[in-house]
């Protein structure tokens, strides 16, 4: 019985910590090409609700990924043009984003409260998934949480084996020096926001295609600024998302299974936990790094860039 | 192709006119969005219902006002912030701890009248949402933490907190389980400042708090320094400022500021404490802040804006069956166009033809 409970637990962990690895991944890159994108809320919410609504008319799993992906990059695609083209300040923009997509969701979405869908189920990959314990939690889980795992990977793969991700780290460090010797930093900026906007999307339809099979206008419920923090907290190396986001799966999972048990607190005390654990993690970054500054910050973050020549 | 040439100097003309073309932009499109929604109603009549009935007929207006006034002192604190470069983003947070600190003070002197009750309970809210906000500027400072992510956190523990305690210690005795707290009694409600409506004191105390604020930032060296610390933080630091000063004072401001708007909305239009207490308007007083270009006097202006949007989406929710978050829309496209067409200030914004 007890391997079975611990085996839910995996599970469930998983299935908390797949948006935010898919939310913070993209942000990842977005702020190591030196752009701040607060948005990602508004991104998430709209990806939730344009997945959900394709699955709910054409029952297509796959379209609903796809329709997710498009809308984030869609929503994106306002930030990018706003700070890249116009120089907008990008934390208002990104502000002005989460409100917009907020909005948009809860307006676009109002006729969607009452519908319900399949959920996207695990796979169970041959042979593997019968592997006793390893098996159940390793090799059937959900299609999508490998995929967010393979995300992370094709981050780190592009950020530090690739030339184009030399060159993107390059402009989020000093976008006037990667501006000199030729490098296009708008269109690096403007591809990398877009594909922020892409993995926001997909993280939003994980929550409606395969944590609830509903939707509802506040259920991202603060998971984009979460991954933002999780990038902070991650020091800016992908793979150390996957840390941060696994505590606050276990957080979330945990939080759950307590009200399940009975334990004489009033549930909304734990529902603050994740929230509090995002600020406590935070904090305990910095007193690993001590009064060390943090290097990897990337030195042009935030800061706009326009070229007169 | 077009080119964007900066401007040797800010286009004193564009200062105006770029909010003006905003609005003009947002209205275009709320139309085209209209255009496409509405099947069997006119758009003109959405239009009137939503822009111009809340300022012609009187209680609307008066209910205009009394959703200016939270979004007015908000911002205010926000816009004192922004300046210095703290971003405060979780007010409402500070908004429902605010309404909680003042509210509980309220409840605990439940039937004692006294003319002392009302500015303890203000004092309490405004220390409550100090003490909130604080949380943020301490751990800034000792920690290196991002005030945003931590107010932002913070802002969805405050509202579980006001579940909690509605479900608690503050309940109605005898409320038949319903998670709201008693309707406060006469000491405990703001004065009524327009009779046969809801507007209260709060709209005044917003305007006398914008008049200071002004003279604070002209006059006073902390509104120097907050500015130049937003603006040039290394001129900032030659000058001998003193950055933690100015992350504690903003976040207090702010904070306090935030915890008298949520007190205000408690004893004001509310009347209790209640789940349905925070409104957004924490974060409506962003858009309200960065639309006055952060100027605690076309703070009071870009409020009444925002309001007549709440109003109006409202009164289109009745009136059309359309939903009010519509409103969050136009909005949050406000600010987009409004950020955007920002950038005639800086630069000339020329067209020219690509020859070799």
């Amino acid at each position: 019985m007890i391997e079975n409970l611990l085996i839910e637990i995996f599970i469930g962990i998983t299935i908390a910590s797949a948006p935010l690895i898919f939310a913070a991944i993209g942000e990842l890159l977005v702020e190591r090409s030196g752009v701040l994108n607060l948005g990602v809320e508004g991104m998430m919410i709209v990806g939730a609700l344009l997945g959900f609504v394709v699955i709910s008319h054409t029952g297509n799993p796959y379209l609903a990924v796809l329709a997710a992906l498009v809308a984030g990059m869609m929503i994106a695609s306002i930030f990018a043009f706003l700070t890249q083209f116009l120089l907008t300040n990008q934390v208002a923009t990104g502000l002005a984003l989460t409100l917009f997509g907020l909005g948009f969701a809860a307006f676009a979405g109002r006729d969607y409260t009452e519908v319900t869908i399949d959920l996207i189920g695990p796979i169970h990959i041959p042979i593997l998934s019968e592997i006793p314990y390893i098996g159940p939690s390793l090799f059937s889980l959900n299609p999508l949480i490998y995929l967010a795992f393979f995300m992370v990977y094709l981050v780190w793969w592009f950020l530090f084996k690739t030339k184009q991700g030399l060159i993107l780290r390059a402009i989020g460090d000093n976008h006037d020096a990667a501006h000199a010797i030729g490098h296009n930093v708008v269109l690096y900026r403007f591809m990398a926001i877009l594909f922020g906007g892409a993995m926001a999307g997909l993280g939003g339809a994980f929550l409606s295609l395969v944590q609830v099979p509903i939707w509802g206008e506040g259920m991202t419920a603060g998971r984009g600024w979460i991954a933002l923090g999780l990038v902070v907290f991650a020091s800016w190396q992908p793979f150390r998302i996957i840390l941060g986001a696994v505590i606050f799966g276990g957080i979330t999972v945990l939080q759950l299974h307590a009200q399940g048990f009975d334990i004489r607190i009033s549930a909304q005390y734990l529902s603050m936990l994740p929230y509090l654990a995002t600020i406590v993690i935070l904090v305990s970054l910095r007193m690993r790094l001590k009064n060390k500054t943090n290097r990897t910050v990337p030195n042009c973050l935030g800061r706009i860039f326009h070229s007169t020549t | 192709m077009i080119k964007l040439i900066p401007r040797a100097e800010n286009s004193k003309a564009m200062i105006i006119l770029s909010p003006i073309i905003a609005l003009t932009l947002t209205a275009l499109s709320a139309f085209v969005i209209f255009l496409f929604i509405l099947d069997d109603i006119a758009v003109s009549s959405v239009f009137f219902t939503l822009f111009a009935e809340p300022l012609l007929d009187s209680y609307y207006f008066s209910e205009l006002l009394v959703k200016a006034a939270p979004l007015m002192i908000i911002g205010l604190g926000l816009s004192i912030g922004f300046r210095a470069g703290i971003w405060n983003i979780g007010a409402e947070g500070q908004y429902v701890m605010g309404a909680v600190a003042g509210g509980a003070v309220g409840l605990y002197f439940y039937n004692v009248e006294g003319f002392w009750l009302l500015p303890l309970m203000a004092i309490a809210g405004i220390i409550g949402g100090m003490l909130y906000a604080s949380i943020a500027a301490y751990l800034r400072i000792k920690y290196q933490v991002n005030e945003i992510l931590v107010t932002l956190m913070l802002t969805y523990v405050a509202v579980l907190f006001l579940q909690a305690m509605l479900q608690g210690p503050l309940r109605n005795p005898s409320g038949f389980n319903f998670p709201e707290s008693r309707m406060f009694h006469d000491s405990a409600m703001l004065p009524i400042i327009w009779e046969g409506t809801r507007l209260h004191i709060g709209l005044i105390v917003a305007i006398l708090l914008s008049i200071l604020a002004w003279f604070g930032i002209k006059k006073h060296m902390f509104g120097m320094q907050i500015k130049i610390t937003g603006s040039a933080p290394r001129a900032a630091k030659f000058a001998g400022f003193d950055d933690n000063k100015t992350v504690w004072y903003s976040l207090l401001i702010s904070g306090g500021l935030a915890g008298l708007a949520g007190l205000f909305e408690a004893s004001g239009p509310a009347g209790q404490l209640t789940p349905g207490l925070p409104q957004f308007y924490g974060f409506t007083a962003i858009i309200v802040a960065f639309l006055a270009r952060l100027h605690p006097v076309g703070i009071l202006f870009s409020a009444l804006l925002i309001a007549l949007s709440y109003v109006g989406g409202e009164n289109v929710q009745i009136d059309y069956n359309l939903p009010s978050s519509i409103t969050q829309i136009f909005q949050g496209m406000l600010l987009f166009y409004f950020l955007a067409c920002d950038i005639l200030i800086k630069y000339k914004v020329v067209l020219f033809k690509k020859n070799n």
